[in-house]
């Protein structure tokens, strides 16, 4: 075994902590939780490696407390628990897992907006309850041919446009510059996208300009027969004036993947008939889960023996 | 004598009636689409009579008849009614129409086949999604409360990749394979016929597209070749992982051994619109994380239904106006 010293930041995948071990000698930083600081006194300074994750990367704090860090490995694509000025100060390398999860996480967008707007879990729930046997269910919304507005036209967003596409739903977008390569709509600004569709993606990265940007003035435009689908990041969405919004009847419905405060979403949702709330389950299968898995894996080894990183973020 | 014209005053009495013996849900949820100056309805469900007594006394002249699912047209209908010369259905479905006997008698059938495929794909789609990706066992999860308490929900199974064979590629079908494709997955099909320009690899049997398929989309029509076409030995083709979408007929599948193998772990799951005696479901079912149920919805949008009622008066004008009709049932 390899006495190369790996930190993992949380319980993240059965498979993935298996194969760390099996490589190196891995500390899994929820064991010492009762003890940490005794645990940072005797290790910190052996620790070359971090595995950390959406819910637990790697802030200032720790990488302050690592003198010889020399590489974090995400198990995520995005980059926001990360703090990557501090990395880069520290001439610290990061890796991620972009691409391999792609798919899961457009697939999954696709499938809220469907859950929403054609009741598929209210649907199920009905029958379930046994209630067809009383009456008949009413009507959904149409999805296809709905216009889709794209925040973020990245890799998961275009594989979402490139999916919605074969519904027939027309496309626009908004991101901080326009892409050369595309004949979907830009817009400049993401409340006239919003107001010009009648479904909203979120489908950027997290950074301070993307803090809540979902706010109520792009609720307002997305309007009363508007539907948010988030597969990003909650903290994307001022999930209050999201909240208030579909309580009040300003917001058609709503498909969340993401929450600002995980794993606690906001309970008044959990009464409401239009929307669709599952547990930040983007990239969770298993075939997606053991390729992330893998990709954190080759880039520690080409890490540690001298070769150039596979997803090298910096 | 019972007035059946009561709705409207400007009514003629002169206007041909059109036959409907129960109402079909596009006409309940917009009847004002079926007010037409070539055509009048004539409500047999309006009625106390007994429905044969009804059709004796007043559907002698009647030439057309709107049906649907809840009012099938037997020989034994058919039978009393003299004049019948158009039998209109507002589904997809021509199942429950007695089409030799229609074919015997020369009465045309039109039904509402092309308006309803792409909210059927979407549906269909949508039910593969949720099956595979447990959006609906999730989102029960995250309202249980259960995320903080249990911890990260199950994994589930990848769409792109999946061999997807699609059972009949008609309207419905052909929508479903379009859109799959998006996602990556590798369409393949079986229908009565292989369909040359299609390129999508034909299976001759359901049960080698079983053998070869991730998961089957039920799309085709319900007939008395289809009628439990899917039984015990396609399902355990499919296989453990394998997951089946039924967005067509209930009947097209034996639901007792489907239900079976389901509740064995014989097949991944099930994406179910349609059952053999809705709205009877089997209650084995409702413990299951693994189906997703819907209640014969898939073409509930109003989209689907403002088009289909469009389709069914414009079929009933031309038939009163002696022009070609919109959406006739060929025989084959």
């Amino acid at each position: 075994m390899n006495n190369t010293c790996v930190l993992v930041t949380c319980p993240m995948f059965t498979y993935l902590e298996q194969e760390l071990e099996t490589r190196f000698n891995l500390f899994k930083l929820w064991d010492h939780s009762s003890s940490k600081a005794e645990f940072f006194n005797n290790y910190s300074s052996s620790i070359k490696a971090v595995v950390g994750n959406t819910k637990v990367g790697a802030d200032a704090k720790l990488i302050d407390s690592l003198p010889n860090l020399e590489i974090v490995a995400s198990y995520s694509v995005g980059l926001d628990k990360i703090d990557l000025d501090k990395c880069k100060q520290r001439g610290i390398k990061v890796t991620n897992t972009p691409d391999v999860l792609t798919d899961d996480v457009a697939d999954l967008a696709i499938g809220l907006a469907l859950a929403v707007l054609r009741k598929v879990c209210v649907c199920d729930q009905f029958v379930r309850s046994g209630n067809w046997i009383n009456g008949d269910f009413g009507l959904a919304t149409k999805f296809s041919g709905k216009s889709v507005g794209i925040v973020g036209l990245g890799r998961i967003g275009s594989a979402i446009a490139k999916r919605a596409e074969a519904f027939q739903c027309p496309i626009s977008y908004h991101s901080r510059s326009k892409k050369p390569n595309t004949n979907y709509k830009y817009y400049l600004n993401i409340v006239d996208l919003a107001a010009n569709c009648e479904i909203l993606v979120v489908a950027c990265a997290l950074t301070e300009e993307t803090h809540h940007i979902v706010n109520r003035k792009v609720i307002d435009a997305l309007g009363p027969k508007g539907f948010l689908i988030n597969i990003a990041r909650g903290a994307h969405v001022d999930e209050p004036e999201l909240v208030s919004a579909l309580l009040e009847g300003r917001l058609g419905g709503a498909g969340l993947d993401v929450f600002e405060n995980e794993p606690e979403p906001p309970e008044q949702l959990f009464a409401l008939d239009n929307v669709v709330l599952v547990p930040h389950v983007g990239s969770d299968t298993g075939e997606t889960s053991k390729a992330m898995a893998d990709l954190v894996i080759s880039n520690l080894e080409a890490h540690f023996k001298g070769k150039p990183l596979l997803t090298p973020v910096i | 004598m019972e007035n059946h014209q009561e709705r409207s005053d400007h009514r003629s009495q002169d206007l041909p009636q059109v036959l409907v013996i129960k109402p079909p849900p596009v006409l309940t949820l917009f009847e004002d689409k079926f007010i037409s100056s070539k055509f009048q309805l004539l409500k047999a469900w309006e009625s106390t009579l007994p429905l044969d007594q009804f059709l004796t006394n007043y559907a002698g002249s009647v030439r057309a008849v709107l049906c649907s699912g809840a009012s099938p047209i037997t020989a034994d209908i058919i039978r009393l009614l003299p004049s019948l010369q158009l039998v209109i259905t507002a589904s997809a479905g021509v199942n429950h129409i007695d089409l030799t006997e229609c074919r015997r008698l020369g009465i045309a059938v039109t039904n509402a086949a092309g308006v309803f495929s792409d909210d059927g794909a979407d549906a269909a789609v949508g039910l593969l999604i949720d099956v595979l990706r447990k959006v609906s066992a999730a989102d029960r999860y995250v309202r249980n409360g259960l995320w903080p308490v249990k911890g990260d929900y199950a994994l589930g199974s990848k769409l792109g990749g999946k061999r997807v064979g699609v059972v009949g590629l008609g309207g419905f079908g052909s929508a479903v394979a379009k859109r799959l494709e998006a996602f990556g997955c590798t369409v393949l099909y079986n229908s009565r016929t292989q369909k040359p320009s299609v390129p999508y690899p034909f299976y001759s049997t359901v049960l080698e597209l079983a053998a070869d398929s991730d998961s089957l989309i039920i799309c085709c029509g319900l007939t008395a070749e289809t009628r439990h076409m899917i039984n015990r030995e396609v399902l355990l083709a499919l296989g453990k992982q394998g997951v089946i979408v039924n967005i067509a007929r209930g009947a097209i599948i034996n639901e007792k051994e489907m239900v079976e193998c389901l509740v064995r772990g014989e097949i991944g799951g099930a994406g179910l619109d349609v059952f053999e005696n809705e709205p009877n479901v089997p209650e084995e079912l409702f413990g299951l994380d693994n189906v997703v149920l819907s209640p014969h919805r898939v073409v509930f949008t109003p989209e689907s239904f403002v088009a289909a009622s469009e389709l069914v008066v414009g079929n009933l004008e031309a038939f009163f106006s002696n022009k070609p009709l919109l959406s006739p049932v060929i025989y084959e």
